[in-house]
């Protein structure tokens, strides 16, 4: 035997034991997607000096593409089309992305179309669309592409006219010539602008804001509004050829469970089967595989969904098949009760407490949550000439052509991912074990074009779920009601565990969020993370950490500020202190969202300035009822700030109704401020929906909740009747942004609890609040 | 069997039990109804059978039968759909958009009955109709306004 030649005739396939094929540091570099993983497991640096941090968008995968010959293109009648190569999923970036094209380039916005890109990031740059970074990392290449476009436009009408490119300028999709009266439109340019040199990066001259045509304006219609509303838009679901064969799979209950036997001769038999396969086991690192299960094949998803119900699988659960929430949350609450690895330590904790005249203790639980994403995980593939097309609804388009290869045996190029709209995301469709599926069933059944559709049971019963965590919170307040000493263990499985051996900890873009980087100024502190060890496929949730670490902190703020007597606003601005740029080096935080530190510090003034703002325009301080009262909370995250107020009325049975949300906000520089909105509108529902409801709890390693009577969602009737949204304008275009879609969640779970607080006197500390307002 | 879809006779041969959802969407393409349960609730699969708002994921096809269907991609050629239609693009309703074709048609169900609905009357009416992205607040305000331009189109 030659170990040298067995070594090279390895193919470049799934090895069951290893997980996915891609590098480990490649990994780690991916999940930028939730930051700059650079310790795992033991704690050591697996990125050496070579591959010293990068920040922004240089720190992903693939970097940004900034030329206008890839994102741009204009036709002979004028027509603007712009590529987006992030994934549209309710955040406005099919709309945000050729706006900021488009104002750079001066074109009229009505003749501008978009296409979505494929999976390339050779091609277009990275493509994860997660983290709340599309705009805050593509803002400047996408500028950089339209100024360019129009340089060549605006020296293409030059050579034309024979006059110096200085005398002519584009606007409003024409380039004029102001001496000579002379104009020319972009589709009669277009053929002779695409055969000069693209201007080197250096010399792009990009617009002042002053002169911006739609960047920071209002009132932009959504490019694929008119689609949606008349049923024309194609999602995830959607694509349909004749010949194609409809699949539901049934899967393995608990994680890493495999099938010890299965009748399959009843489901067979059922109108409309066309075959029932065992999908290949599922490996012992979950990462995005698919799960160990058996896959109905039909001429409907119906027909498929009646004959599943027929299989009879006997299931070897393995290791998790005693996962039961009740009893993990004991040993979370145990946990956290005792000391933990200590992840930030300022003055002397202990002391401060003997001094201190009162000491407050409190501890927050917040179960798992699932994404439940309206349009759930499904995907379409064929397989023609060894080449495989998928349809997709992924917010991780390279990944899913990685996966789809690796799992298919067939080269990268082979694969060809549509990236199609995604009827909601959350952070679920950044995980494309339902494409992989697609393409393994096809591949099953010779090429045939094969959908495979999770039902709402399938979602609920495996998702990636958001975490499950305690946290426990200690103060110190001395006689005048000053905060003297805080002691923070945050103990909850980490989303790490999906990628290798169990880390037992939070990582550093878990810590990063709104628990190790607090900005607040209290003399002694320390922060700890106990360990936990996860049963199920944890994944990052919009937001994620910072849902469970704003619910603990702002709900134990507020719990202080009673305690002390004073008004919640005036005791948490005190926290808060002095306006103040504080490096996040200086907090421990070396994740930063994966930005610069210089370039992005913490800003206690802004976070000052959303809390000033909305507590003025909700009228804080309003005297109400008993049953009725105002919460505050604010939180940093994503390198934006948002500072919530929620109003409740809560009735004699303790049924919560919320009449009304105000949202401060301040990301910096805004592109698109009608997709703002709608974010923060959208978040504040989310975020109510996730204290009054969201659970999923596990027994014998089962997820318990199997549709939407059992997961509940805020529904028209539960929702704010009134949003009321503050943008707090941008001090010039030169301030970084910060994110979007998701730091408008966090604050509210815990400003709706304060706020039946205030209402009821009734301090809610564990999520969902349920029948929990009651005052009986 | 025959099927009224969007003032269409539509033949299309399929199991008796099978739901009318799976009838429009994976035998006939008509991939603009949605599913979101297959338990009557989420509203995502809402038809109008007759002008009533129909969870078309629990009725099997069989029992529409004779009956008019329309379906978000017909439910433009009323006028109430038109409005409404027209309403949630002036605002701008959907985030990711794929309840939005229930909304729209549990939206014309109501309108079409109470042309001018209360919050309570539309709580009731839109309460079947989840919306994961969280539009209720725009949702509401479409209505109202695509209830005001209605009235007009009488
Ligand atoms: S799919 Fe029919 S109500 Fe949800
Ligand atoms: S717009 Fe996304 S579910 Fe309603």
């Amino acid at each position: 035997m030659n170990a040298v030649v067995k070594q090279s005739v390895r193919p470049e396939s799934i090895d069951p034991e290893e997980g996915r094929s891609l590098s480990r540091r490649e990994f780690l570099l991916r999940l930028q997607a939730v930051g700059g993983l650079l310790l795992i497991a033991d704690g050591s640096s697996i990125i050496n000096a070579a591959d010293a941090p990068k920040f922004g968008a240089d720190g992903m995968p693939h970097g940004t593409i900034d030329n206008p010959l890839v994102f741009v293109n204009i036709a002979e009648d004028g027509l603007v089309t712009v590529v987006v190569h992030r994934s549209e999923m309710g955040q406005g970036v099919r709309t945000g992305m050729p706006l900021i094209v488009a104002d750079e380039l001066e074109a009229d916005w009505a003749k501008v179309r978009v296409q979505q890109a494929p999976a390339d990031e050779e091609k277009f740059g990275n493509q994860d669309t997660d983290g709340s970074r599309s705009t805050r990392h593509f803002i400047d290449p996408m500028r950089r592409c339209g100024a360019a476009a129009r340089m060549m436009l605006e020296q293409a009408a030059a050579l034309s006219w024979h006059v110096p490119v200085t005398e002519v300028r584009a606007l409003n999709h024409e380039v004029v010539h102001e001496k000579s009266g002379r104009k020319l439109g972009f589709g009669a340019l277009a053929r002779a602008a695409a055969k000069l040199a693209v201007p080197a990066r250096d010399t792009v001259r990009l617009k002042s804001a002053a002169e911006f045509r739609y960047m920071g304006k209002g009132g932009m219609p959504l490019l694929d509004g008119h689609d949606i509303v008349t049923g024309k838009a194609q999602y995830g679901i959607d694509p349909w050829f004749k010949d194609m064969l409809f699949a539901v799979i049934e899967r393995s209950p608990v994680l890493g469970g495999k099938i010890r036997h299965f009748e399959a001769d009843a489901a067979a038999k059922s109108p409309g089967i066309v075959k029932v396969w065992q999908l290949p086991a599922a490996t012992a690192t979950a990462t995005f595989h698919p799960l160990a299960g058996v896959a109905v094949i039909a001429n409907s998803t119906g027909a498929a969904i009646t004959a599943r119900k027929l299989l009879k699988i006997q299931w070897d659960d393995g290791e998790h098949g005693d996962y039961d929430s009740d009893n993990y949350r004991a040993g979370l609450e145990a946990a956290a009760r005792n000391p933990g690895q200590v992840v930030r330590e300022a003055g002397d904790v202990d002391k401060a407490f003997q001094s201190a005249a009162r000491v407050v203790e409190a501890e927050y639980y917040i179960p798992h949550i699932a994404h439940a994403t309206m349009e759930p995980p499904c995907a379409v593939a064929r397989i023609v000439d060894g080449r495989c097309e998928v349809w997709a609804p992924t917010q991780a388009p390279q990944v899913t052509r990685e996966d789809v290869a690796k799992h298919l045996g067939i080269p990268f190029e082979s694969v060809t991912v549509h990236v199609t709209l995604l009827g909601g995301g959350f952070g679920r469709k950044s995980k494309p074990d339902f494409a992989t599926e697609a393409a393994l069933l096809s591949q099953l059944m010779e090429g045939r074009p094969v959908k495979v559709t999770w039902t709402r049971e399938d979602d609920l019963h495996h998702d990636f779920l958001h975490t499950v965590s305690v946290e426990h919170l200690k103060a110190g307040v001395d006689a005048g009601g000053k905060v003297i000493s805080w002691l923070h263990r945050s103990v909850a499985p980490s989303l790490a565990t999906l990628f290798g051996p169990d880390p037992k900890h939070e990582i550093p873009p878990e810590l990063g969020m709104g628990f190790i980087n607090l900005p607040y100024d209290i003399p002694n502190m320390r922060l700890e993370n106990p360990e936990a060890v996860a049963h199920c496929r944890i994944g990052w949730f919009r937001s994620v950490s910072n849902i469970p670490h704003a619910f603990g902190i702002q709900s134990f703020v507020s719990e202080l500020a009673a305690a002390a007597g004073k008004d919640h606003r005036d005791f948490l601005l005190d926290l808060i202190g002095k306006p103040r740029l504080i490096d996040p080096q200086t907090l421990h935080d070396v994740w930063n969202h994966g930005e610069s530190p210089q370039r992005y510090p913490v800003d206690t003034g802004r976070l000052r300035g959303v809390i000033e703002r909305v507590t003025q325009e909700a009228g804080w301080g309003r005297k109400f009822e008993r049953g009725h009262g105002l919460g505050l909370a604010a939180h940093y995250s994503f390198l934006s700030y948002a500072a919530a107020v929620v109003e409740v009325e809560v009735d004699s049975k303790g049924s919560v109704t919320v009449p009304r949300v105000d949202i401060a906000f301040d990301c910096g520089p805004q592109v698109n401020p009608e997709r703002i909105r709608a974010q923060l509108e959208g978040a504040a529902v989310m975020g109510i929906s996730l204290a009054m409801f969201g659970e999923i709890t596990f027994k014998r390693g089962r997820s318990q909740q199997d549709n939407f009577h059992q997961y509940r969602v805020t529904r028209m009737n539960e929702a704010p009747r009134e949003i009321h949204l503050h943008l707090i304008p941008p001090k010039n275009w030169d301030m970084p942004l910060g994110g979007v879609g998701e730091p408008g969640v966090p604050p509210i779970a815990p400003a709706l609890c304060n706020a039946i607080f205030a209402a009821t006197g009734k301090r809610i500390r564990r999520l969902p609040i349920r029948g929990q307002a009651g005052r009986g | 069997m025959q099927l009224q879809i969007n003032e269409q006779t539509i033949e299309v041969s399929a199991d008796q039990d099978l739901s009318l959802l799976w009838v429009l969407r994976d035998l006939l393409g008509m991939t603009g109804t949605k599913f979101g349960c297959g338990m009557a609730l989420c509203g995502a699969c809402t038809v109008l059978i007759d002008g009533k708002a129909i969870r078309s994921c629990v009725l099997p096809a069989s029992q529409a039968v004779g009956k008019k269907i329309t379906t978000i991609e017909g439910v433009g050629s009323t006028p109430v759909g038109a409005a409404l239609q027209d309403a949630w693009q002036q605002i701008n309703v959907p985030q990711c958009g794929y309840c939005q074709a229930g909304q729209i048609m549990s939206a014309a169900a109501l309108l079409k009955d109470t042309p001018h609905p209360s919050d309570a009357d539309i709580d009731a009416a839109m309460s079947g109709n989840i919306c994961r992205c969280g539009t209720y607040v725009r949702i509401r305000a479409a209505i109202k306004r695509a209830a005001g331009h209605s009235e007009q189109l009488k």
